[in-house]
């Protein structure tokens, strides 16, 4: 990586912190927003989301990485809906149930 | 005897042995936490009611502990940018700095579990599903907090004197703690909403 390439990533760095700043305030503030329990839900996770996103493309620097690590992140990626989809499918045999 | 690819990288994976290394304890951390996450969504889909993060939470020291850890993250990087264009003076600046926001982080996580504590009754993780779930998540988070300023705090001192020996080598361990550093903030972009918000 060149001087020029590094300088580059660091006005980018700025930007993002001055964004994940920005996206803070309005996690915060959409949870004064009376959407609902699910509509809260649903913008707080979207929200929370592309925070993440930012991270881990532009700090983690995954939007420019080798695809070793790609593929991990697809097989870790896949593992964790396995895992969090678990209780969901749990739930609905409860309800199936009583 | 030399560790191979430590500072070149490997040409199967294209990648030097540390940053795979580190992704794949990563991917471990994922799955760690994704269990905790996994027995949230199990305890809160079992209820009918269940508490608002509000009723027992410090939401306005939660958002300042979120700004921390945010601010940590980018002096972070920049951390590993100076170390990128031969700025030593300048890494331990940043180093320094993001040290200062974890122990921040730390202090008002400490001040956040002494209010629960001394609540009367006292709020603890066996009060009730809510807590005892906030009370896991976020003790774990810290103990990751912790872990990232021991290791941080090595670079900063004892640790920094392999630039002036190995600085392509040291430059990737700064990368490296970096990645760890960057996955505990992501951790908690989305502890924060799940437990003080939603």
């Amino acid at each position: 990586m060149t001087p020029e390439e590094v300088k580059h990533h660091i006005k980018t760095y700025v930007l993002v912190f001055v964004a994940l700043m920005f996206l803070t305030v309005v996690t915060v503030a959409i949870s004064y927003i009376d959407l609902g329990v699910k509509g809260g839900i649903a913008l707080g996770l979207f929200v929370a989301s592309i925070k993440a996103s930012l991270v881990a493309c532009y700090f983690m620097h995954l939007i420019d990485e080798k695809t070793t690590i790609y593929w991990t992140l697809i097989a870790t990626a896949i593992s964790f809906l396995i895992l969090i989809f678990l209780p969901v499918g749990a739930f609905l045999a409860q309800a199936r149930i009583y | 005897m030399d560790i191979p690819f430590n500072v070149k990288e490997r040409p199967d994976t294209g990648l030097y042995n540390g940053k795979l290394g580190i992704w794949f304890f990563l991917a471990s951390e994922v799955m760690l936490f994704g269990g905790l996450f996994s027995a949230y969504i199990f305890l809160r889909t079992g209820v009918d009611n269940w508490p608002a993060g509000t009723d027992y939470l410090d939401v306005p020291l939660a958002t300042l502990n979120t700004l921390f850890l945010i601010s940590s993250s980018v002096t972070m990087v920049m951390s590993w940018a100076s170390l990128k264009l031969n700025d030593f003076k300048k890494y331990k600046l940043y180093t320094l700095i993001t040290l200062l926001f974890a122990f921040g982080f730390l202090v008002i996580k400490y001040f956040e579990y002494s209010a629960k504590f001394a609540h009367n009754p006292p709020y603890l993780p066996s009060t009730n599903n809510f807590l005892g779930i906030y009370f896991t998540m976020t003790g774990l988070h810290v103990l990751h907090i912790i872990g990232g300023i021991l290791v941080i705090g090595y670079f900063y001192g004892p640790g920094s004197t392999m630039w002036d020996s190995e600085p392509e080598r040291f430059t990737n361990r700064i990368e490296i703690v970096g990645l760890y550093w960057h996955f505990v903030d992501l951790v908690w972009i989305f502890l924060f909403p799940v437990l003080y918000l939603l």
